[in-house]
């Protein structure tokens, strides 16, 4: 008995990485789901964006990279989804310079046309770019949403843009030219213009950032998607009042997947997650129980 | 002068940004955004700084073949394909649309590459926590008493096992992960906040007013 916990307690950790690669990797190839219970943090970001009214203009910012995609890009798509539902104008920035990309990508995974463009008014229009189709809305770049890209400079960019949207964000990031010429930047000149700020985070600048400067300073709401990492860092903005809501990691993008009616990603990952952490839960159980028995037998040995 | 250039204009800069957050008029409204102005400008030749001294010393590993040299290599071969890939082939449209060829090595190899290097923490936590996260006192007992609510809590197996064990509903462990959540995780948060708050609001205060140099190097 003694030989054997002490043969677990040296297990060639690749068995460990084995076993996880299985607990990660079955469920989604048997398309398993387990029943997701919304928690109070993701209905409150989904009560916030309801309360708007239709038309809203939105702010969506994406300051995350493509590490982080998993867990963030499914809230993305979720997000997008639901505010081409509700008619809502978005206007999408980043404060990581791979974060508007990641909106492109979601924009691509959202898009339900089959064809790869269409002549309108003379115009060339591709879908994914100019065009997005879900269900039977279409949005239209420039008109429904834009993309102004990334611009450098931290906290001090939300900053700029609480004075400035154009002294932050000159030019769109699709043609170049001067945002003021795309109808949806209409009545669009500062921060507070804003109806609600989306904050899709990984780290710095990130929430914590929108919350201290256009939360606190210029007054607009914020909801934010986190990874599981950092969203504990968050939770006494979201006590406070500062934080409209908050989707943390897997399981808050499966939540607001089911709240919007997009059950995708999120919720089949969730299958994944569940049954990766039972196995590092019995790795731990196993583990201790090993250590406890080998630990009192050398003990002994030490008497 | 050397030393006091730099002093003088840390004061300004600083005292500029605290004052203007309190007095968001004229003129300190607009000095706060041309300074904001130009903090970006340094910022981005600071982009540029950091990609040329990785290349520098990426250069200077391959060249004189030091240890993990094909590595750097690998490094000097993926900026100049993005580089050049983004500057001048994107057939007259912006570097970044959709179709182009940065956008391509975007999706099919820095984003997988990328993805896979944050997904192989799974891989090492499990090996981690199998390893290390044992009861060996009472405070690490209290860390693995936490951790095991949160990491099934967090779960939809949270409710299965709560309705297993015939727990009330306010004992599921999906309702002690919010408990431990939004009171104990809250609390140690704030008082972390506060902590580094109080550090940074000092450490400014002491750079600003001149009293900290080390940032001016030298003693």
């Amino acid at each position: 008995m003694q030989n054997f916990m002490q043969k677990l307690l040296n297990i060639d950790r690749r068995i460990i990485f084995v076993v996880i690669f299985f607990a990660l990797s079955v469920p989604i190839f048997l398309n398993m789901s387990f029943p997701i219970v919304v928690t109070s943090e993701v209905q409150m970001l989904y009560d916030a964006l309801e309360k708007l009214p239709r038309g809203s203009k939105v702010l969506v910012a994406c300051d995350y990279d493509p590490g982080s995609e998993p867990e963030l890009q499914p809230m993305a798509e979720a997000g997008l989804k639901y505010m081409i539902k509700r008619d809502f104008k978005f206007i999408i920035i980043g404060l990581w310079p791979q974060g508007p990309l990641q909106a492109n990508r979601a924009f691509e995974d959202i898009n339900e046309s089959e064809d790869p463009f269409m002549v309108d008014n003379g115009d060339t229009l591709y879908f994914g770019a100019d065009l997005i189709v879900v269900g039977s809305d279409t949005v239209r770049y420039g008109i429904d949403f834009i993309n102004l890209g990334f611009q450098v400079g931290q906290e001090l960019v939300i900053q700029r843009m609480g004075a400035s949207i154009e002294a932050a964000f000159p030019n769109d990031r699709r043609f170049g030219r001067p945002y003021k010429e795309f109808p949806v930047m209409d009545g669009i000149n500062k921060l507070s213009d804003f109806a609600f700020i989306f904050n899709l985070s990984a780290g710095y600048p990130g929430t914590t950032e929108w919350v201290q400067f256009a939360v606190d300073r210029f007054h607009v709401p914020v909801g934010a998607g986190n990874t599981a990492v950092q969203a504990p860092l968050v939770y006494p903005y979201l006590d406070a009042g500062q934080l409209s809501g908050l989707l943390g990691g897997m399981r808050g993008g499966a939540e607001f997947e089911k709240l919007v009616g997009h059950e995708a990603r999120a919720t089949l990952a969730m299958a994944s997650q569940t049954i990766a952490h039972i196995f590092v839960m019995f790795f731990i159980i196993v583990g201790n129980v090993a250590f406890f028995v080998t630990r009192g037998k050398s003990k002994e040995g030490n008497a | 002068m050397k030393r006091e250039i730099p002093l003088i204009l840390t004061a300004v800069v600083g005292l500029t940004f605290v004052i203007q957050f309190f007095v968001p008029h004229e003129p300190m409204g607009n000095l706060s955004n041309t300074l904001s102005k130009w903090y970006s400008i340094i910022s981005a030749f600071a982009i540029w700084l950091g990609s040329l001294n990785l290349l520098k010393i990426s250069i200077e590993k391959v060249s004189k073949r030091k240890k993990d040299w094909m590595f750097s290599a690998v490094t000097i071969a993926s900026f100049f394909l993005i580089l050049i890939i983004g500057l001048f082939f994107s057939g007259g449209r912006q570097y970044i649309e959709q179709g182009s060829g940065f956008d391509w090595l975007y999706r099919n190899m820095y984003s997988p590459l990328s993805a896979t290097m944050f997904a192989l923490l799974a891989f090492f936590v499990a090996s981690a926590a199998y390893r290390a996260f044992r009861a060996r006192n009472a405070q690490a007992t209290v860390l693995l008493v936490a951790a095991f609510i949160i990491m099934a809590g967090r779960t939809p197996f949270g409710e299965w096992i709560s309705n297993m064990l015939f727990l009330p509903e306010g004992w599921w462990l999906g309702n002690l992960t919010n408990v431990i959540m939004n009171y104990f995780n809250v609390a140690g948060q704030r008082a972390i906040m506060i902590g580094i708050s109080l550090g940074v609001i000092s450490t400014s205060l002491r750079i600003i007013l001149g009293i900290e140099r080390s940032h001016l190097g030298g003693e």
